[in-house]
């Protein structure tokens, strides 16, 4: 099923499919097998022992085998990224990148790879999405450079991009290049029915006023995920008055998309996977029937439901985030941990398939792994159907 | 400073070094060396006397007659000028939360019925076991959380992966690593990290910060029981 398999996974295939087609095999196929076996041990030398593909050239005349790539052809379509995006009840698909986390590519020439390979990704995409939502954290200290760098790269994109502001872009210069570079970084918009916000909810209270720090450090404090310094995140109380006046024309059956940074809710405190105001927020869209948010900064498969409020998570292309020692959604079906000895494991990239009532098809699109899909009705159940199988590597 | 030719009498530079020594003795901080024994230099300035501080280094320029206590501040202030770093302890635990190390308090109270030395504890000795493992744990917390401290030529620290040192699960160790091909202790995994996506040179395992790293990584996996060789 993977994209890519060790030798040793092909091994095992090969050798499984083997065996269940030997025991179905006849006694003229059996002859056959027993010749070629035994011209392979006569050529020992040049050929790969542990080749089972004798028996199957054998039973291939008969019937169709059960072939290693076989459960990988029955993907549902949502599962393979080059797959046919047409949906027969009249969603449409939205790509994501997000949490790249730039430095100036002559000092880190990582980050920025990733960042183009994700990029590829979702112009790899047939058809293309109707557009690109970047989550957040293009630059990692906000610097100029890495801003320009990140907008460069991403007019690569060949669908219409969507910015989201994220911590790392914004308290250098608290937004200013940001700003010249993409505009307000809370907006609304629709889109094929749907009502989409895109929030700013990375504002933190002022705390370095009263210590002095220079532009530099406070970007540096806010940088630091486990940094004790800084203040939780909040949309604040203007921002979540025009939220309010946004939200006040729609009728409560508009289908409605919200984009943040943060998690919509508090998940942990330490980690600033929180938002100061959540619940204030979550108020404002409860009188909608079905909202689904989609949120960065946490680097991991995260899924959660408040009343009817959808949560979904993005992921990074920068670095995987363990999960937080407390407070896991108990919908959330983790993402296995990361391999450290794997580069770009844990990372990807992903599409959002967002039906008409506002829920959403989440696709996370991890690289070098099998992609994960959480469907909408996996939450419209509240984890009753369509549940994903748990890893067997937690992080802890 | 500017520095002017013009000489004044060693006369009045005397006794104002005499003065320093007598007045308020500052406590000497572990990052500064000790005092040297040599005559440090005196060249007046136009307007005033340059004097120096026991580290011979920090200068501050006073003029004549200043009381002792007077000079003495100035230097101090000079010498908290130069040094940023000075507290670093409480900045770094400030930023970074730390698991506290034990409280061995309990044991001060104990009647030692056998007599022995070694349980003889009085509160300076829980008090010096406590700070000490937990500035070295704070040692390792601000070199994990630092791209340069590690030598991070792509400006990556440890944090950005681990923050609060989590998914580390330093009791796991030793285990054995299929990809290493051997078994690996806590510091092979972090020569690893450092050598792959740090990209820094691994260090040694006297290196101070690789010993203070491990201290730190130990001390937030602090109450989970030891299980060498869980994946």
């Amino acid at each position: 099923m993977s994209k890519f398999k060790s030798v040793e996974t092909k091994y095992m295939e090969t050798r499984e499919a083997a065996l269940r087609a030997l025991s179905r095999l006849h006694r003229r196929d059996f002859m056959r097998v027993s010749t070629a076996v035994l011209g392979a041990t006569l050529a020992r030398s040049i050929v790969n022992p542990h080749s089972f593909q004798l028996i199957q050239v054998a039973r291939a005349q008969d019937e169709v085998l059960p072939q290693p790539g076989a459960a990988e052809r029955a993907l549902p379509a949502v599962a393979k990224e080059d797959a046919p995006k047409q949906d027969p009840k009249g969603g449409f698909q939205v790509a994501y990148i997000s949490d790249s986390h730039l430095y100036d590519k002559k000092l880190n020439d990582r980050f920025v790879n990733q960042l183009m390979r994700a990029v590829d990704d979702v112009n790899a995409l047939d058809p293309q999405p109707d557009f690109v939502l970047y989550g957040g954290d293009l630059a990692q200290l906000g610097q100029a450079v890495e801003l320009e760098l990140g907008a460069a790269i991403l007019k690569n994109l060949k669908a219409p991009v969507r910015m989201m502001v994220g911590e790392h872009d914004w308290y250098l210069d608290m937004g200013e290049k940001w700003r010249e570079l993409f505009g307000d970084p809370s907006y609304s918009f629709d889109h094929k029915g749907v009502h989409f916000v895109v929030l700013n909810s990375v504002v933190e209270k002022d705390f370095w006023t009263a210590r002095k720090l220079t532009p530099m450090q406070r970007m540096q404090t806010v940088a630091g995920l486990d940094n004790g310094v800084q203040s939780p995140f909040s949309v604040g109380d203007a921002q979540r008055k025009w939220l309010a006046d946004d939200l006040a024309k729609l009728p409560a059956s508009t289908p409605l998309v919200v984009f943040s940074h943060s998690p919509l809710y508090k998940l942990y405190r330490p980690w600033n996977f929180w938002t100061e105001d959540a619940e204030q927020v979550q108020a404002l869209l409860n009188k909608f029937k079905s909202v689904s948010v989609v949120h960065g900064h946490t680097h991991q498969v995260l899924t959660n439901r408040i009343g009817n409020i959808n949560f979904h998570g993005m992921l990074s292309t920068a670095w995987p985030w363990p999960y937080a020692p407390e407070g896991l959604p108990p919908l959330t079906i983790q993402m296995g941990r990361a391999d450290p000895f794997n580069p770009h494991d844990g990372l990807g990239d992903g599409v959002l398939t967002i039906h008409p009532d506002a829920l959403i098809d989440k696709l996370y699109n991890l690289w070098n792994r099998n992609p994960i899909t959480i469907s909408r009705n996996y939450l419209a159940s509240k984890g009753t159907k369509d549940r994903p199988k748990p890893p067997p590597l937690k992080s802890y | 400073m500017i520095q002017r030719t013009l000489r004044m009498g060693a006369l009045p530079v005397l006794p104002l070094l005499l003065c320093l020594g007598c007045e308020e003795p500052k406590p000497r901080t572990a990052s500064e060396p000790p005092p040297r024994r040599e005559e440090p230099a005196q060249k007046p300035a136009a307007d005033g006397v340059e004097v120096l501080l026991c580290d011979g280094k920090t200068k501050t320029v006073v003029a004549p007659g200043t009381s002792g206590t007077s000079i003495a501040g100035a230097l101090m202030d000079e010498w908290l000028r130069k040094n940023p770093n000075r507290n670093w302890e409480a900045e770094e635990r400030e930023r970074h939360a730390l698991q506290p190390a034990h409280d061995n308090g309990d044991l001060v109270q104990q009647q030692d019925v056998q007599q022995q030395t070694y349980a003889r504890i009085t509160p300076r000795d829980v008090l010096i076991w406590k700070v000490e493992s937990e500035k070295l744990a704070t040692a390792g917390s601000r070199v994990f959380h630092s791209g340069d401290e590690l030598g991070s030529t792509i400006a990556v620290s440890c944090d950005m992966c681990h923050p609060h040192a989590a998914n580390t699960h330093p009791e796991t160790y030793p285990k054995f690593q299929e990809q290493l091909g051997r078994v690996a202790l806590l510091r092979d995994m972090i020569n690893w990290c450092l050598e792959h996506p740090v990209r820094a040179k691994p260090m040694n395992s006297d290196d101070p910060r690789m010993r203070a790293m491990e201290a730190y990584l130990y001390a937030q996996r602090k109450g989970v029981a030891l299980d060498y060789g869980k994946r």
